[in-house]
C-alpha cells in the first residue's frame, strides 16, 4: 500500500516518541482522538498518553514552553496549526530559541512543525510559504523536505539536532504525494541538497512542493523539446549546500531558481545572491528566479493556480532561459 | 523565617551595594549600554528567591533582580562580568547588563522582550513534571507595565490551564518606563491573576516582613501542589528606568509619599526589632558586602574581554555535514 508524506511524518513522530522518552508533543487540537486539523498526530495520544499535550491558542507560549522543556531536558515537537499562525511564535524562535546558543552555549533542542504552503481555497491566510522569514534569524535550521522518505528521515533528525529547526511540511504534499515506503537504503544526511534528476541544459533549483512541479515541467521538456534538465532538490534552505548548487550550475551552465514563497528577499534571492557572487563565472546566461507573485494569496482556485509557479510556467522559464 | 529573613536581608543589603557601584560606573563612563537599578525592589525580589532551591526549582530573574539573584545563590561577580562583557562570564560578551542567566542551574538568560521568558519558566516546569519531579517549582517576575505584553498573557494563561507550580510575581513599581499605570491598564492588578484563574496573593512590596510571608506562603503553596500563584507586590522605582533617566516624570508627592519606605531601611528596622539583628551585625554586614563588591567589580574589570579575531561566529551547536 502506497504511503503519503504526511503518513511519514505521523510514522517518524510515533518512532520518535517510542525510542526517545524525552520527545513529547505540544500544539493545538493535537491530542484525543481529534489529532490535529491534518490528523498529523491522530493516535499518538492514546499510544503516549501524557506526551501528547493540547495548548489553548497561543503560539507564542508554544513555543516559550517549547523553549522551556528543552532547557529542562526535554525535546518537544511543537505543531503550528498553520505555518501562517507560526508568524504569532516568530519572536520566540528567532529571538529567544535561535539567539540562545550563541548567547549561553545552550542548544534549545525543539522542532517546530509548520504546515505551509498553497492548497486550493486555502486562501490569504492558510498558504504561505515563510521559510525566509525563519531563515533569516541566526540560530534557526530550516527544513523543506520534498519526498516521502525525506518527510520521515528529516523529522527525525530535526529532533536528533540539538538546535531549533523549524520544520516547514507542504500541506499540498500531505496527501498528493505517495511513495511505496518511506524507507531510503541510502537516506542523505540534513545539510546536503539532492540532485533530483539528472541533465545539462539547465538547472531548477527547487525545494518544497516546487520539486514535484520542476520534476514535471523537466518531463514536459524532455518530451516536448529535447531538454535535458537539472533539478536540485534543496531539502533544507538552511543550511543551504551551496556547493551541490554551483557543481549544477558549472555543469549546465544556465540557472533558474523556483520557490512557491513571495519574491521579495526570498530563499531563490538568497540562491541567486550566492551563485551571483560565487560563480558568476560558471554562467552562460543571467540568473533568473520564479516565485509566487508579490501579492496576499488569493483564494479562489483559478486565481491561486496562476499566483504560484506551475510546471507550465517553469518549463516557459527554462526555454527562454535557454533562448538567452 | 529567621533564617530566610537574614539571608533575603544580605541579599538586599548586597544588591544595593552592587547596585551603588554600577550607578557610579556608568555615570564614570565606565560602562556602556545601560544600568538598570532595583532601587526600591530589593525586598520584592530577595523574598521571591529566597525559598527556592537552587538546583531544584527554577526562576527567571526579571530587570530589577539583583537581590533576588543573590537570594538565589549567584554572586554579584556573574553580574560585574555582564556588565563589563568578561570572557569568564557566563554570556562571553555576547549580551550583557541584567541578561544574562545559568540555564542549566535553573536560571533564564532573559532576551529583551518584555515577557517572553514567563512561558519559558513554564516549560521549564512542566519539563519537571514530565519527568516525574513535583515539588519543584518556577518563580517568574515582571513589571507592572509588561503585565499588558500578549506574551505574558499567553503564558500566564497557558501556565494556569496546565496548572504549573509557578509563581508569578508582578513588581507593581507604578511605571513602565516613563508610563504610568493608568495608561497601561484599566483594572486592578490582582484581578488580572484572579482572570486566569490564579490562586492570588497582594503585599506591600516596601513592607520586608509582609512580603517575605507573602512570597513563603505563594512558593509553599505551589510546592504543595495548589497550581500556579500569582503575586502583586506594590513599591515605587525609587531611581530612573535605567541610569541615563532621571524619573522626572513621577510627581514628586509619589516620591515624597515613599521617602521613608525604603525597603531596605524598612527590613533593618524590622529584623532589629525582631531581635534578628544589631547595629553591629548589620555594620559587620554591610562592610562585608561592599568589600565582596569591590573584589568582584575589581576582578571582572580586570578579566579579558571578548576577542573578534578568535570570537567563534557560530549561532548553532550543530554544523552540516560537508
Ligand atoms: C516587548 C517589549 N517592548 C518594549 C520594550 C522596552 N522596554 C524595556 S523595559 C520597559 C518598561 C517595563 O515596565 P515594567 O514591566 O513595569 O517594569 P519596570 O521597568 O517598571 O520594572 C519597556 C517599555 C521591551 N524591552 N520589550
Ligand atoms: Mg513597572
Amino acid at each position: 500500500m502506497p504511503v503519503t508524506y504526511i503518513d511519514a511524518i505521523h510514522q517518524a513522530m510515533q518512532e520518535l516518541l517510542e525510542e526517545d522518552p524525552r520527545v513529547f508533543l505540544m500544539g493545538e487540537d493535537i491530542a484525543g482522538t481529534f489529532g490535529g486539523a491534518f490528523k498529523a498526530t491522530k493516535g499518538l495520544e492514546a499510544q503516549f498518553p501524557g506526551r501528547v499535550i493540547n495548548t489553548p491558542i497561543s503560539e507564542d507560549a508554544i513555543v516559550g514552553f517549547g523553549i522551556g522543556a528543552a532547557l529542562g531536558g526535554m525535546k518537544p515537537i511543537l505543531e503550528m496549526q498553520f505555518a501562517d499562525f507560526g508568524l504569532l511564535g516568530l519572536n520566540q524562535m528567532g529571538n529567544n530559541a535561535g539567539a540562545h546558543y550563541y548567547r549561553t552555549g545552550v542548544p534549545i533542542n525543539l522542532t517546530l512543525r509548520m504546515p505551509c504552503g498553497g492548497t486550493p481555497g486555502g486562501g490569504p491566510f492558510h498558504s504561505q510559504s515563510l521559510e525566509a522569514l525563519f531563515a533569516h534569524f541566526p540560530g534557526l535550521h530550516v527544513f523543506t523536505p520534498a519526498t516521502v522518505a525525506d518527510a520521515y528521515y528529516m523529522l527525525k533528525q530535526a529532533v536528533q539536532i540539538p538546535d531549533p529547526v523549524v520544520f516547514m511540511e507542504h500541506k499540498f504534499l500531505y496527501r498528493w504525494l505517495k511513495a511505496d515506503t518511506w524507507h531510503d537504503p541510502q537516506p542523505l544526511p540534513v545539510g546536503k541538497a539532492r540532485i533530483a534528476r539528472a541533465g545539462e541544459h539547465a538547472t531548477v533549483i527547487a525545494f518544497s512542493a516546487m520539486v514535484p512541479e520542476a520534476l514535471k515541467a523537466a518531463d514536459l521538456l524532455a518530451s516536448a523539446s529535447g531538454y535535458h534538465i537539472e533539478v536540485v532538490d534543496l531539502r533544507s534552505v538552511k543550511p543551504m549546500d551551496t556547493d551541490t548548487i554551483l557543481a549544477s550550475v558549472a555543469r549546465t551552465g544556465r540557472m533558474l531558481v523556483v520557490s512557491e514563497d513571495f519574491p521579495w528577499g526570498g530563499v531563490a534571492s538568497e540562491v541567486v545572491a550566492r551563485v551571483a557572487a560565487e560563480g558568476l563565472h560558471l554562467l552562460d546566461a543571467p540568473p533568473l528566479r520564479l516565485t509566487s507573485k508579490d501579492t496576499p494569496i488569493p483564494s479562489h482556485a483559478d486565481l491561486w493556480k496562476a499566483h504560484r509557479p506551475h510546471s507550465n510556467d517553469i518549463a516557459d522559464a527554462v526555454r527562454y532561459l535557454i533562448s538567452l | 523565617m529567621k533564617e530566610a529573613a537574614l539571608k533575603a536581608y544580605k541579599a538586599m543589603v548586597m544588591a544595593r551595594a552592587f547596585d551603588t557601584k554600577t550607578s557610579a560606573l556608568y555615570k564614570a563612563g565606565k560602562i556602556l549600554g545601560g544600568v538598570f537599578l532595583g532601587r526600591g525592589h530589593e525586598a520584592i525580589a530577595a523574598c521571591e528567591a529566597v525559598f527556592l532551591r537552587k538546583g531544584h526549582d527554577v526562576y527567571s530573574p526579571f530587570i530589577r533582580e539583583q537581590a533576588g539573584r543573590c537570594a538565589w545563590g549567584d554572586s554579584v561577580l556573574e553580574s560585574a562580568r555582564t556588565y563589563f562583557g568578561s570572557v569568564e562570564g557566563c554570556m562571553h560578551g555576547r549580551d550583557g547588563n541584567v541578561h544574562w542567566g545559568k540555564p542549566l542551574e535553573g536560571t533564564t538568560a532573559p532576551i529583551s522582550h518584555l515577557g517572553a521568558m514567563a512561558a519559558v519558566i513554564g516549560g521549564m516546569v512542566l519539563a519537571k513534571r514530565m519527568q516525574g519531579i513535583t515539588d519543584a517549582v518556577g518563580v517568574t517576575c515582571y513589571g507592572d507595565g509588561t503585565t499588558s505584553v500578549g506574551a505574558f498573557h499567553e503564558a500566564c494563561n497557558m501556565i494556569a490551564v496546565l496548572k504549573l507550580p509557578v509563581i508569578i510575581v508582578v513588581s507593581n513599581n507604578q511605571y513602565a518606563y516613563s508610563t504610568p499605570n493608568t495608561q497601561e491598564f484599566a483594572c486592578d492588578l490582582l484581578d488580572r491573576g484572579r482572570g486566569y484563574g490564579l490562586t492570588s496573593h497582594a503585599c506591600d512590596g516596601t513592607d520586608f516582613l509582609q512580603t517575605l510571608e507573602t512570597m513563603h506562603s505563594a512558593v509553599t503553596a505551589a510546592r504543595r501542589g495548589e497550581g500556579p500563584q500569582w503575586v502583586v507586590a506594590t513599591t515605587l522605582r525609587m531611581c530612573g528606568h535605567g541610569e541615563h533617566d532621571d524619573a522626572s516624570y513621577i510627581p514628586e508627592t509619589l516620591k515624597a509619599a515613599y521617602a521613608d519606605r525604603d525597603p531596605l531601611a524598612v527590613a533593618r528596622r524590622q529584623l532589629i526589632e525582631c531581635g534578628w539583628l544589631t547595629e553591629d551585625t548589620d555594620a559587620a554586614l554591610n562592610r562585608e558586602c561592599t568589600d565582596e563588591v569591590q573584589r568582584s567589580v575589581a576582578q571582572a574589570q580586570k578579566e579579558a574581554t571578548p576577542n573578534p579575531a578568535t570570537e567563534d561566529w557560530q549561532a548553532t551547536s550543530w554544523r552540516p555535514f560537508r
